[in-house]
């Protein structure tokens, strides 16, 4: 995707889009490194995405490749629609960064690290027996040594910081030298800092000067030979007002405009601490002003017991986790799906079974999702492709949880929940509307009447006169709501109630072929956060020639009314997902077309490259 | 929230009483203290709509269907938590957990925990009858050592908890004991429970006719009650026995009740002294077993709390400007 060309007049080479990584130390601030950059090339007007990847310590043992935290962005003027395959630049701050990183290299790329920092005790804990920047075991790329340690120091020595306080610099002064080399300013990261420590002038100075000094470094005559300026042209984006936007952020305010479309008053919002799915409850927290709520319950039980309390009033309940807290909030979802009460049910999906992999990525809990409850429960099922669906899928969650009186679970993931990517920013005018009622009226009440459309039952808050009733878990009785154990009853509530929920699928968008054809040889289906690369493995093997579409399932329960038409009108389906095959199945069970899994399970999203191999490989088996 | 009130003032026991057909076995106890609660709702004047009863399950936790309130039957030991949402989301709603020794100390026994230690204002009513009914009378977390069971047919090795100790301990406010057929102190126990604002636990001494029958009866027997109970009033002191004979004091020099004749110095009850309520709610015999409000020390109520540290706020902030907040972009053609 590279062109070499020099931008005329500025001596600086052009790249249409560039992956950087920021490695290094879990302790060495390289999440803030990667943000920062982030956020100055968003206002240099590049398309981007980013992909943190951090270790679940908090602080590992300083040097060890455990606790190597490593930040990516890609970004550029086209078709930037993932954190990219391959590294371009590495920064490894570290031995153990650079041995646990430089793998995603490119061969040809460029490695920046910090010479100071490959000393015999951390060369010894990455694992080197000898200093790899004294061998040719790095001859395949080009690497920029440089003394950052020191070069920190001389800048933040005028502050008269504690040698520890100056090595925390180094992190900006590597962000200057990145910043000088893709001719990005510095502006709103020294208003950042400046804001960041605004108690500690000492401290946002020496890092200013920090950073002031790697960018002056790339600016000298002195400049070492391979330390090149690049241009990397702007996107082409609609107009409009921009910002970043964090799945996390996406889904706390896609729940408030959520609240508001629905015209409903209060959101309680309830969760217990849980990765990847705390971010949540933070940001909410300090929502206080748009109407909501946050309750850290004692337990994911709870959290999910409380939500649905507050559903009971007339609020909109929210309960949100990961995996394993979804697992125990299974017995309230029964519940919810029993007396028929709205809810949104946030899961960041993380790798698993049991405490997994808390920190990375998995789309392994679909069959949670669409199956994982006792007896014939069935609820709804969205799931968000890429941070700034995020917003779309959680207003679209409240929707249908308020329309059709049911819980609504949103799969996201740890992935989504982390990773930033520019969001043109909706007015609130232009967001749709979709005012709930709530029944008033004690004429003819009971509180399982069901609307003939949509069969949700009325929405009653308590403290309306006259419509005093009781719900609960035991079965009751279609016709009055009355607590009922005869059989013919609950043969025909299981019904109305899978009903309910088949009949979401009138209400929602058919399912669209996001890239290609309605019909041909392949369809390649995928859902949630893979939307990129398989969009963008989908397009490479289109310009190849290949007769592929690519189908990205947004609404998972129920399906789209069209999805199996759609689906038979390919002679082959590929269902990439990072998982050991749910999808897949869930696809053949009710089409039975012969879709073909495609699974990856290593707790990274999939690249672009195993994406087009796969289409390949299958398309060739023909 | 505004909300069009009708006047429940005038209204009788039965009015809150909903019209379905009370089903628990002929003999339970919890008709008496049905009975009792809806004596309570007529003498405090409940509002019916702003009334909302939320149970767990269990025996006790079919309460809600037979009130004429509003009422939700959740799931086991869950209510708690439950009738936490509700609170938060409307405070105004007066709300009653109804729950059991199975329900609330032993699957629930978490949520008891938070709900008591978070003072979330609820009346928290607790039927212990030391045994599952529902289930067909397996051994619960309040039955004594000893209890042929189902479950335990040698006999259960484990150690009850004591309701009322628990509750203490984990931090309520507001700790009362009652029993079902004791009519008139149930009703005023609900009733001073009721007052309260914040978290208040009710214990409620109840009896299973047919997995548990009597197994209080040493406590409440006719012919025993005068001496195996002691009826405690804020301000008065710890008399016992027909003619008020026995009193309790602090034995000298140590941190331990001790029954001695009325003219020595009783100990009077300062329901404000939790240490003093820990005391009384472990009496077993043949010390009397403490009835009344062993424990109440108002705080502000968690909601409360929720929603004066969220000052006032309305919940009417600008949607675009939160989305406009922090650094953006304009991009244009």
């Amino acid at each position: 995707m590279i062109t070499s060309a020099t931008a005329q007049g500025s001596g600086r080479e052009i790249r249409d889009s560039v992956v950087i990584r920021f490695a290094g130390d879990s302790g060495d601030g390289m999440q803030v490194t990667g943000s920062q950059f982030t956020l100055e090339t968003a206002l240099a007007g590049s398309d981007f995405s980013t992909f943190p990847d951090f270790p679940a310590e908090i602080r590992a043992p300083a040097g060890t490749t455990f606790g190597v935290s490593a930040f990516q962005i890609h970004f550029g003027g086209t078709d930037v629609m993932t954190p990219g395959d391959a590294v371009d630049v590495l920064v490894a701050m570290n031995p153990a960064a650079l041995t646990v990183d430089v793998h995603d290299l490119k061969v040809g790329g460029t490695v920046i690290v910090d010479t100071s920092a490959f000393n015999e005790r951390n060369l010894g804990k990455a694992g080197y027996a000898k200093n790899p920047l004294e061998d040719d075991s790095l001859a395949r790329y080009q690497v920029l040594k440089f003394d950052i340690t020191k070069l920190t120091a001389d800048a933040v020595k005028p502050h008269g910081l504690t040698s520890r306080e100056a090595h925390l610099c180094r992190n900006m002064w590597a962000l200057g030298l990145l910043l000088w080399m893709y001719g990005h300013e510095r502006a709103a990261t020294i208003e950042w800092l400046k804001r960041k420590f605004a108690k500690k002038p000492l401290i946002a100075a020496a890092n200013i000067a920090a950073l002031n000094a790697g960018h002056a470094f790339g600016e000298t005559a002195e400049m070492p030979e391979h330390l090149v300026g690049y241009v990397v042209p702007k996107a082409v984006a609609r107009p409009g007002r921009y910002r970043t936007v964090s799945g996390t952020e996406g889904l706390a305010w896609g729940l408030v405009a959520g609240l508001r479309a629905a015209g409903i008053e209060k959101m309680v919002f309830a969760g217990y601490p849980i990765t990847p799915a705390s971010a949540l409850l933070h940001t909410l927290a300090n929502l206080r002003a748009y109407g909501v709520v946050t309750f850290q319950a004692e337990d994911e039980i709870a959290a999910s017991g409380a939500a649905l309390g507050a559903s009971y009033t007339g609020a909109l309940g929210v309960t949100s986790s990961s995996g394993p807290g979804i697992a125990l909030k299974t017995e309230m979802l029964g519940l919810a799906i029993a007396t028929e009460l709205p809810l949104v049910v946030i899961d960041s999906q993380r790798a698993g079974p049991s405490t997994g992999m808390p920190t990375k990525a998995e789309q392994s809990d679909l069959f949670q999702a669409v199956h994982g409850r006792n007896a014939d429960s069935p609820l709804a099922v969205l799931a968000a492709a890429t941070t700034s669906d995020c917003f779309d899928v959680a207003i679209e969650a409240v929707r249908l949880a308020t329309k059709y009186m049911t819980p609504v679970i949103v799969l996201s993931d740890g992935y989504l929940a982390h990773a930033a990517e520019p969001w043109r920013i909706p007015r609130e005018a232009d967001l749709p509307k979709f005012p709930v009622s709530y029944r008033t009226d004690p004429e003819g009440f009971h509180p399982f009447l069901r609307n003939p459309e949509t069969l949700a039952r009325p929405w009653v808050k308590p403290g309306t006169p006259q419509l005093e009733h009781r719900i609960g878990g035991l079965e009751r009785d279609y016709d009055s709501g009355h607590i009922s154990y005869d059989p013919d009853n609950h043969a025909r509530m299981t019904k109305a109630r899978a009903d309910k929920i088949a009949g979401i699928a009138r209400d929602i968008p058919l399912q669209d072929v996001a890239l290609g054809d309605d019909h041909g040889a392949l369809a390649v289906v995928g859902w949630g956060s893979t939307f990129g690369p398989i969009h963008q493995a989908v397009k490479i093997a289109r310009d190849e020639g290949r007769d592929v579409s690519h189908v990205h399932v947004r609404y998972l329960s129920p399906f789209p009314r069209n999805l199996g038409e759609l689906l038979k009108r390919f002679d082959r389906v590929l269902v990439p997902e990072m998982n050991n095959g749910q999808l897949v199945k869930l696809l053949r069970a009710e089409y039975l077309v012969p879709a073909e899994p495609f699974g990856k399970v290593t707790g990274k999203p999939f690249r672009v490259t195993e994406i087009v191999q796969a289409i390949r490989k299958v398309m060739e088996k023909r | 929230m505004t909300v069009t009130t009708i006047t429940d003032a005038q209204l009788a026991p039965k009015d809150y009483s909903s019209d379905q057909e009370v089903r628990w076995c002929p003999g339970c106890g919890d008709y008496a203290i049905l009975k009792a609660v809806q004596k309570a709702c007529a003498e405090l004047g409940l509002v019916r709509e702003r009334t909302v009863f939320v149970s767990g399950i269990g025996c006790a936790a079919r309460f809600p269907y037979y009130m004429s309130t509003y009422g939700f039957h959740t799931v086991h030991g869950r209510a708690p938590a439950i009738a936490t949402g509700i609170k938060l989301a409307n405070p105004e709603l007066d709300v009653w957990v109804m729950t059991g020794d199975g329900d609330g100390l032993s699957i629930g026994g978490n949520h008891m925990l938070h709900v008591l230690r978070r003072n979330v204002d609820l009346q928290i009513i607790l039927f212990n009858n030391e045994i599952y009914g529902l289930t067909k009378g397996q051994y619960s977390p309040t039955s004594r050592r000893g209890t042929r069971s189902p479950s335990t047919p040698l006999g259960s090795i484990e150690y009850p908890v004591s309701a009322c100790g628990f509750a203490l301990g984990a931090g309520a406010r507001f700790v009362a004991r009652s029993v079902d057929t004791m009519q008139a102190h149930l009703v005023a126990t609900l009733k001073r429970s009721h007052a309260h604002r914040g978290a208040s636990f009710v214990e409620i001494l109840q009896n299973c006719v047919v997995f548990n029958d009597a197994v209080f009866d040493h406590i409440t027997g006719k012919e025993v009650a005068a001496d195996a109970q002691i009826l405690v009033e804020h301000g008065k002191p710890l008399l016992f026995g027909k003619n008020k004979e026995k009193a309790l004091r602090l034995k000298p020099g140590k941190l331990e009740l001790e029954i001695v004749p009325t003219d020595s110095d009783a100990l009077i009850h300062d329901e404000t002294n939790r240490p003093l309520a820990q005391l009384l709610a472990a009496l077993e015999p043949p010390f009397p077993a403490a009835m009344g409000v062993l424990y109440c020390n108002p705080a502000a109520s968690y909601e409360q709390e929720v929603y004066a540290q969220a000052g006032g706020s309305k919940g009417t902030g600008e949607l675009d400007a939160l989305l406009n907040s922090e650094r953006t972009w304009e991009v244009t053609s």
